[in-house]
């Protein structure tokens, strides 16, 4: 099967961008419709419905289903960049300790009584923390190697998981079922994604200008080097963005499982190595995905709603293995 | 001729260790030079310095009449390229694209590879054997494969100063001789210089005209392979007895005694 055109080197994860374009709409729809109260898209759309049921679209299903679009796509990117930059395939966008230092801030904010704002402004800036924290103390002698810099974000991570333990230990009951649910990743409460999909947008063009250099960069740091790209400020500015990605999806909707770790893997094993096609299929991959996840989450054991991290977990892991297993040659 | 790369009074340390406290050296299109010397004497070392990898500590290196620092990295690219050591794939990749990104210091960031860079890069997978395994995934290769395909990479680049670090390794017999042949033929053909880091003396005597003897303890010494090589120099350079007989075809015949 010798390409005859260099065309055809595209062809494969073109398709696989143009079926991902329609999944996209496609699997927000669903998530739209699903859920005790039911749909009746014609009374919707010319206004007849009735108030209840407008309110749960418009005001309720809508907003949450693009937020879950939105932070499956930003934690899809995170995890892309984190992956190339550590050039390490089990490196997820909470691996250097980001989530971490959200979560901490966010429990002292419920801690503290806070909500709403208060507590997602809290949480932003203990990710930004954590994030000059490892990047100072991983660059303090000037010498910033992806294992260096691994390393310190781990130690980092654990530093928090150990504060995270604490705050949970001495926190009052009442406090601990929410606690857990921002700990094991929830969009119920994430605000209106305007923020998240703004920083998507300027993640996404910024990392699509630098992906013909990550494919480089990916396979080696010296490689890249004597090919041209600017490595030590390239390594920066991938470090900067996929924490300020991951710290606005942690912001939103606490430390969702998976998505980030899984998602550009998937893309991979479907044949997409190039970053040029990755990236952005991977947004449109991790929107798709995030969604559903969270549509079953609300709706498995309605009522009750489970945290969406449980749900992208359960769904994810056998689907990676599956894939994994199947295509034992490629990864 | 204008040399491709010079230095002048170059100095190179790494730790402690001196590589060279003074080089001097020419390199002149068409030319093959060979670094030669004991584990750790510096032979990556001074490569990467010749490269701008990393910085020397006093001299300069001058490539194509312009100091090294001055170029912008992508220009560099275009004229310099390098050939690396066991380069490991973390992640999954075909190997016509890892060919294909040697056509990086020619396109911008917003630019596909063409047909014509499509073609360079065809080109270079025939002429190291690959092109039956265009479409194979970079780690069901060989070690061997690997390292024909990072030659391949280096040739898509299509830099006028190669240099290269221990090109045969992994390499069959046939192959070591197929890819420095390849080196040899290029240089003369295209006014390229190859400067190549090689253990085995007898490869360096058959394809290298020139050769740098890299000596862990003294300053290197430069020159024609064919003044260098010498029973006494070489029992010196590898603290091992080395005797020099006469070939079937009177070429120098290199062995360890």
């Amino acid at each position: 099967m010798k390409p005859d055109h260099h065309w055809n080197l595209y062809k494969r994860p073109i398709a696989i961008l143009i079926v991902l374009s329609c999944l996209a709409p496609a699997s927000m729809v669903v998530a739209l419709n699903l859920g005790s109260v039911s749909v009746d898209w014609l009374n919707i759309l010319d206004g007849s419905a009735n108030r209840v049921q407008q309110d749960v679209i418009l005001q309720l299903r809508l907003p949450r289903t693009l937020s879950a679009f939105v932070t499956g796509g930003l934690l899809a990117l995170a995890g892309v960049l984190m992956q190339v930059l550590l050039r390490n395939p089990l490196a997820d966008p909470y691996i250097l300790g980001i989530s971490g230092g959200a979560a901490v801030a966010a429990l002292l904010a419920m801690l503290a009584g806070l909500s709403g704002y208060a507590m997602t402004g809290s949480a932003f800036l203990g990710a930004l923390l954590s994030m000059f924290l490892v990047f100072s103390i991983a660059h303090g002698q000037g010498s910033w190697t992806p294992t260096r810099l691994l390393l310190t974000g781990v130690v980092i991570a654990a530093g928090w998981g150990a504060i995270i333990s604490f705050i949970l230990s001495v926190s009052p009951e009442k406090n601990l079922h929410s606690m857990l649910f921002w700990l094991m990743g929830d969009l119920s409460y994430s605000p209106a994604p305007t923020s998240g999909a703004i920083i998507l947008l300027l993640g996404l063009s910024l990392s699509g200008f630098y992906a013909k250099s990550l494919n480089i960069m990916a396979r080696s740091e010296w490689i890249a080097e004597s090919l041209g790209v600017a490595v030590s400020r390239l390594r920066i500015r991938i470090y900067l963005l996929a924490s300020i990605i991951t710290a606005s999806a942690v912001t939103s909707a606490g430390s969702i499982a998976f998505v980030g770790l899984i998602t550009p893997h998937l893309l991979r094993l479907s044949g997409v190595h190039d970053h040029r096609f990755l990236i952005p299929s991977a947004v449109m991959l991790g929107g798709v995905i995030l969604v559903l996840a969270d549509a079953v989450s609300r709706t498995l054991l309605a009522p009750q709603q489970l945290p969406v991290g449980v749900i992208t977990a359960m769904i994810g892991v056998p689907l990676f293995l599956y894939l994994m297993h199947k295509s034992a040659n490629s990864l | 001729m204008n040399p491709l790369l010079e230095t002048r009074n170059l100095q190179v340390r790494i730790a402690q260790q001196t590589v060279c406290q003074d080089l001097n050296i020419a390199l002149l299109p068409g030319q093959c030079w060979a670094i030669l010397g004991i584990n750790g004497a510096g032979k990556t070392t001074l490569l990467h310095s010749l490269a701008g990898l990393r910085a020397a500590q006093g001299g300069e290196v001058v490539v194509q009449q312009r100091p090294l620092p001055d170029y912008p990295r992508r220009e560099l690219a275009q004229r310099l390229g390098l050939l690396f050591q066991d380069i490991q794939d973390p992640f999954p990749s075909t190997v016509m694209e890892t060919a294909l990104m040697g056509r990086h210091p020619y396109t911008k960031a917003w630019q596909w590879e063409n047909a014509n860079d499509y073609r360079i890069a065809t080109e270079a997978l025939t002429q190291v054997g690959l092109h039956t395994l265009a479409q194979r995934q970079i780690n069901t290769l060989s070690g061997g494969e690997r390292q024909r395909l990072a030659i391949a990479t280096l040739l898509t680049q299509a830099p006028r100063l190669l240099l290269l670090d221990e090109p045969t390794n992994h390499l069959d017999l046939q192959y070591q001789h197929h890819i420095l042949k390849l080196f040899k033929q290029y240089a003369q053909e295209h006014a390229c210089a190859v400067v190549m880091i090689l253990h085995d003396i007898n490869l360096a005597a058959l394809y290298c005209d020139h050769a740098i003897l890299l000596h862990a303890d003294a300053e290197p010494q430069c020159g024609a392979s064919e003044v260098l090589l010498t029973e006494e120099n070489l029992t010196g350079l590898y603290h091992y007895p080395i005797r020099k007989i006469a070939g079937p075809d009177n070429q120098p015949v290199f062995i360890a005694s």
